[in-house]
């Protein structure tokens, strides 16, 4: 099956011709509707073998307005060796998703990794707590608008350290 | 030869010697450190060559590792301390028995070295109080050597009652730890 192919099976499920596609390497990139996303992983794992979540990650453009935070999905089938990304991107008004735990039990760790730096909520998710950093923190790290430095230090000074 | 400690300043006549308390028991427990390694990056595997037999720092006295906090004097931070880790070091620093020492080995463990960044403690001097720093990213085996000497050095010369000191309890204090009786 090759991108093609496979492109066209993505638009047999989600009813309509996709956003927009990008070729990246030779590796298919689909931006999809978030009501459509669930529809498309499904018809994918059941009935085109991509039964292997490679990874969750989002991304943030804190400039495009309406439309500031993507969340990214990686499939992968791994009787083909073919892999897909999907692309869905979200307004930081309205920062949730359906959940792929139904789908892969992986999906649950890489999914609270995503809230924990980005804080996208999970739609159904079991357990939507943070994973990797204090239990205690308020906010998202990898969002733009914190610096990357820690901002409570007091010990280092600022003409020696370039901030 | 056999290298041994030498004998502390004393009066030594036939069939006895006399010296302070302080200073035998300093000699005592400055050549029979017991560390606890606490090793989570790259400091720690300069500290394994450091234990190994080219540099052997069992020479020190010090060849009798513990993973255990209540058996150990000697608590060797070695490498990048995260914020979530914090918690667990300063509860290994409460286990411990006194009198405990602390060498913090390499930059992240003294300053958060390059990782200037939210989730790395900048520095376990935030948590914990430490007693002898070694810089380097990662500080060679001779480095790490030097430090232990140095805590060797502060075990040798320690009074016996810094300890119950108020000093040191203020000092504590301000760690927020609290000795057992209060």
């Amino acid at each position: 099956m090759d991108n093609q192919q496979l492109l066209a099976h993505i638009a047999a499920l989600t009813g309509s011709e996709p956003n927009a596609v990008e070729d990246t390497y030779g590796m298919l990139n689909v931006h999809l509707e978030t009501s459509s996303l669930l529809r498309v992983v499904e018809g994918l794992k059941t009935k085109h073998q991509f039964i292997y979540l490679t990874d969750i990650c989002a991304s943030h453009y804190p400039d495009r307005v309406g439309a500031e935070f993507e969340v990214i999905y990686h499939l992968h089938n791994l009787v083909a060796n073919q892999r897909v990304r999907l692309k869905v991107a979200l307004p930081e008004a309205q920062l949730s998703l359906p959940t792929l735990t139904g789908l892969y039990a992986g999906a649950n760790w890489m999914e609270r990794e995503t809230f924990d730096f980005y804080g996208v909520i999970f739609e159904g998710h079991p357990d939507l707590r943070r994973i990797l950093n204090m239990d205690d923190m308020d906010y998202h790290p990898l969002r733009k608008q914190y610096a990357l430095e820690d901002e409570t230090r007091t010990d280092k000074n600022d003409t020696f350290f370039g901030r | 030869m056999v290298k041994t400690v030498d004998a502390p300043d004393g009066i030594e006549g036939q069939g006895f010697f006399a010296t302070s308390l302080d200073k035998v028991i300093g000699i005592a427990r400055s050549n029979s450190i017991w560390p606890l390694p606490f090793a989570t990056s790259c400091c720690g595997i300069e500290f394994m060559a450091t234990m190994g037999a080219n540099y052997d720092l069992a020479r020190f006295g010090s060849e009798r590792l513990a993973f255990t906090p209540r058996q150990t004097d000697l608590l060797m931070v070695m490498g990048t301390i995260s914020k979530k880790m914090a918690p667990v070091l300063k509860q290994v620093y409460d286990q411990m028995a006194e009198p405990k020492w602390v060498l913090s080995v390499g930059a992240c463990a003294c300053s958060g070295g390059i990782f200037d960044t939210y989730s790395v403690l900048q520095g376990i001097d935030k948590v914990i109080p430490v007693d002898v720093y070694v810089p380097g990213c990662p500080p060679r085996p001779e480095q790490i050597i030097e430090g232990l000497m140095k805590i060797q050095e502060l075990a040798k010369n320690e009074s016996l009652r810094r300890r119950d000191s108020d000093e040191y309890k203020t000092m504590l204090e301000s760690y927020n730890i609290y000795s057992a009786e209060k």
